[in-house]
């Protein structure tokens, strides 16, 4: 049997127990369709019509017997919810490592746009290192797609207007299928790629390789150092640079909870200020109500995630630099 | 109920030959006329629907793009389930053997409302007519999910006239459920208790009350996409300041439940087979009765298990994933009894419980593949894969149209005054049951492999289980046409029907076939709970020509 394949290559982390749970599945799937059919079969036999066999006082109904197929298939079922939501947690769960490598995945008709946090893009390919987490923060252009990894066993819908995540560790070097699993018009099936995954040494070599511009020969930038030029550009820094009084400052903000001015509490995270940069009213600071923000009309995605970049790269900046933080305080 | 060979009337006036102007069948209030046209009128669109099928196993049988590519291939799959779900399966059991029997089950002698009854199948018809429409007007390539924004901005088909046609049919929908409803608590005759009901019946039931809840919601959601198509008004798309994932919440709603719609009235179907060809009550009636009515309620609550990678919050799918594991058990629970039904029973295997037990066995592996998915760890890998499509044709395909095969076989000379040739039914039933393991199988693996759906090319190495299926689908294909064929045959060339050819109890086998326009002389009475066989006496008694 060459040509049949049955089961897709295990290379990342949670490849393994998914499968668990899969071939669990799969034998109570057998147990349960040959118990059904034995049973089936015999009785059809044994019970043909003109066999000489007691048919006398055929039951009605067995309560305790009914009960007994009613209760124990729920709780074989209550098993594998409580052991699949559990690995469901962990797979969407951020994987506590301080040296995730974060990709960014645009999702449009009908590619997939990536850029690495040190400014490296890509189309339709994704190189990763082995043994490293990586988190995918995605999002789509125009309609629904879904970044799909078989041999990762992991998928996520990428969505227009809302950034989705994805967490991942591949386990094994060598290149895989990516698809666009959700359907997203004319060229869906060809909305398709591949995921590298490389040693470590591999990786960074491709990094290095990579770190050229196009025509020039200066070397890229990295997302965060490309969102900083945007920040100032745009003139967000009119009022967000260091010891302006005009709109609240940005540094070590990232992550914080933010009190608004209807009295709700957010946390500020992408989607957080991708809204905020796009709808500056949506979510107005508690002590801003008097301030006007203008929005920047014809804003890509792509540079929303930079200057998104560059507001989380504040984090690290020297505390010196920055104003005293009033939301910090108060978290 | 007493045995029936009595009230036989050869050459008599039936509900079929007492007029056969095409005036008085388009404007008959009959319920068994209503539900031939019903019959005719879904045949069409499983033709056309079943033919798309067979173009789609066509195209994947080489892993590149030949015969139908991109648009012509998306939209063949989305017409595909426009279709068969909205215009065949939705339909099928309800609106053709549900309303020929129900009120014959019921002694009644028609529905409550006949008038809401035409007008039901017109309505219907305005919808299908739409939908022919679209499919003229240069087709749809949304997919039959019309997820949103696609649907609503970005897709260049014939979406509004699609969406409006699913949207008139649903008004059918909800007009044959109201009827059902009050004439199962209106018009059973005396003595005919709710624990006396045929199962069919209580499916029935079960099943007019997702239509009537659920129906409305879709209609809603559907009028919203083609609003914002038609008008720009946002709602879905974010860039009009819409959430494209309301629509999922919305569309599943109505549409989780609608596999209900669908599979329901099979098992009701399946509970009067097997009871007949075994000779025997159905094994702990009550439970397989609440059975149907736990799975219309529960099922309304487990929508988001089709959107565990949409962004959808991780504890909202901790709650629809354990109560999917839920709404398994009452399935399971009717399999277990209808196995116990054959314990100690008279077993004829006739070509509907052939069928039957076909059924039992395709929908077994349907249900139980549908855990896989409510698994949520698993479901991330397997969501829009084909290990979807296989489950769901396991139980949309093996479960819905083999059981409507199975009731189409049983009623066949109810309804026709003829018998179907005995000998091909049992290699339609065989032939099917092959076919369509050989076609839905190895799309469980392929899912498994990462086999995305709604792809009309694929990487090689995929290639012979997608010829395999392919092949599934040309015998599959073979055993329906025989089927079609046979049947139409039998209309004028099958050997004429008694009255109750199978010996079977239930009061529709106590008129004769077919049955004249007003059912019963006189008003039934009703006096034994319902399946009152006996397989002792009936080895002794032997009375009966077909079984």
């Amino acid at each position: 049997m060459n040509g049949i394949p049955f089961f897709p290559e295990q290379a990342s982390k949670a490849a393994h127990e998914v499968d668990l749970i899969y071939y669990l599945l799969t034998a109570l799937t057998i147990f349960f369709s040959l118990a059904v059919f034995a049973g089936v079969l015999y009785f059809v036999i044994k019970y043909r019509a003109g066999s000489k066999v007691d048919r006398h006082h055929p039951p009605s109904h067995n309560m305790k017997l009914e009960l007994a197929w009613s209760v124990i298939p729920l709780f074989m079922s209550l098993a594998v919810f409580g052991w699949s939501a559990k690995l469901f947690v962990e797979m969407q769960k951020p994987i506590p490592s301080r040296d995730a490598l974060e990709v960014i995945v645009i999702g449009k008709q009908w590619m997939w746009h990536l850029q690495h946090p040190t400014g490296q893009r890509e189309n339709n390919t994704l190189h990763i290192p082995v043994g490293r987490p990586v988190k995918l923060t995605m999002i789509s252009q125009d309609v629904l797609h879904s970044f799909y990894i078989p041999a990762f066993r992991i998928k996520m819908d990428v969505i227009p207007g809302r950034y989705t995540t994805m967490w991942f560790e591949a386990t094994k070097t060598g290149t895989y299928h990516l698809f666009c699993a959700e359907f997203c018009g004319t060229k869906h099936a060809e909305m398709i790629g591949s995921v590298v995954v490389l040693t470590p040494e591999e990786y960074e070599q491709w990094l290095k390789d990579n770190q050229w511009g196009m025509q020039s020969q200066q070397r890229i930038e990295t997302m965060a150092e490309q969102g900083a030029k945007l920040f100032t550009r745009l003139g967000c820094n009119g009022c967000h640079a260091p010891g302006s009084e005009g709109g609240p400052p940005l540094a070590g903000m990232y992550g914080t909870q933010r009190a608004l001015t209807d009295g709700r509490f957010v946390t500020a995270d992408d989607n957080y200020i991708r809204d905020s940069i796009l709808e500056p009213q949506k979510m107005v600071l508690s002590g801003y109500e008097d301030k006007f923000m203008p929005t920047s009309p014809g804003i890509e995605e792509q540079q929303i995630l930079q200057l998104i970049a560059y507001i989380r790269s504040l984090k690290e900046m020297p505390a010196a630099a920055a104003p005293i933080n009033r939301n910090e305080a108060e978290g | 109920m007493s045995a029936a060979t009595t009230s036989q009337h050869k050459g008599s006036v039936n509900y079929l030959n007492c007029d056969y102007s095409l005036k008085s069948w388009l404007t008959t209030l009959d319920h068994k006329r209503i539900g031939l046209l019903y019959l005719i009128a879904i045949l069409i669109f499983f033709l056309i629907g079943g033919s798309m099928a067979l173009m789609i196993r066509y195209e994947l049988l080489t892993p590149e793009g030949d015969f139908l590519m991109s648009d012509t291939y998306n939209k063949t799959f989305t017409m595909h389930g426009v279709a068969l779900i909205f215009f065949f399966l939705i339909p099928s059991i309800p609106a053709v053997l549900g309303n020929f029997l129900l009120p014959l089950m019921l002694g009644a002698k028609d529905v409550a409302f006949p008038r809401l009854n035409l007008l039901s199948w017109y309505v219907f018809m305005a919808g299908a007519t739409l939908g022919t429409i679209a499919l003229v007007a240069g087709g749809v390539d949304t997919g039959w999910t019309f997820y949103t924004p696609l649907s609503s901005t970005f897709a260049h088909g014939a979406v509004v006239l699609a969406v409006s046609a699913a949207f008139v049919a649903g008004f059918s929908s909800i007009m044959t459920g109201v009827n059902f409803i009050v004439t199962i608590h209106m018009m059973r005759a005396p003595g005919l208790t709710w624990s006396r009901l045929p199962l069919f019946v209580w499916a029935h039931y079960a099943t007019s009350l997702i239509q009537v809840l659920g129906t409305p919601v879709i209609a809603i959601t559907l009028f919203l996409v083609g609003v914002e198509r038609a008008i720009g008004i946002g709602i879905f798309d974010p860039k009009l300041g819409g959430d494209p994932v309301l629509f999922q919440h919305l569309f599943w709603f109505y549409s989780h439940p609608a596999v209900y719609i669908m599979i329901l009235p099979g098992m009701g179907v399946i509970s009067e087979v097997i009871a007949c060809f075994a000779r025997r009550r159905i094994f702990g009636y009550d439970f397989v009765a609440y059975s149907s009515l736990a799975i219309a309620v529960l099922g309304f609550f487990v929508w988001g298990h089709h959107m565990f990678v949409s962004g959808q919050s991780m504890y909202a799918g901790m709650v629809f994933s354990v109560i999917t594991f839920l709404v398994a058990i009452p399935s399971a629970v009717k399999i277990f009894n209808w196995t116990a039904t054959l314990y100690k029973g008279s077993i004829h295997l006739t070509a509907p419980m052939l069928f039957a037990l076909s059924f039992m066995g395709l929908f077994t592996i349907g249900g139980l593949t549908g855990l896989f998915l409510a698994s949520m760890a698993v479901d991330i890998h397997l969501h829009d894969t084909y290990f979807v499509v296989a489950h769901f044709h396991y139980v949309m395909v093996g479960g819905q149209i083999i059981a409507f095969l199975a009731g189409l076989h049983f009623w066949w000379p109810k309804m026709t005054g003829r018998m179907y040739p005995e000998g091909l039914g049992k290699l339609s039933a065989l032939v099917t049951f092959i076919g369509f393991n050989l076609t839905f199988m190895p799309q469980f693996i392929l899912g498994y492999m990462g086999m995305p759906r709604r792809y009309h090319s694929y990487p090689e190495e995929w290639q012979v289980l997608h010829v395999l299926s392919s092949a599934g689908a040309s015998v599959l294909a073979a055993g329906f046409l025989l089927t079609i064929g046979y049947l139409i045959w039998s209309l004028w060339y099958g050997e004429k029907a008694s009255a109750n050819p199978w010996g079977a109890k239930g009061l529709e086998w106590q008129v004769p076939s077919p049955p004249p326009t007003e059912n019963f002389e006189g008003k039934p009475i009703v006096k034994e709970e319902a399946y009152h066989y006996s397989p002792e006496l009936h080895e002794e008694e032997k009375e009966y020509e077909h079984v």
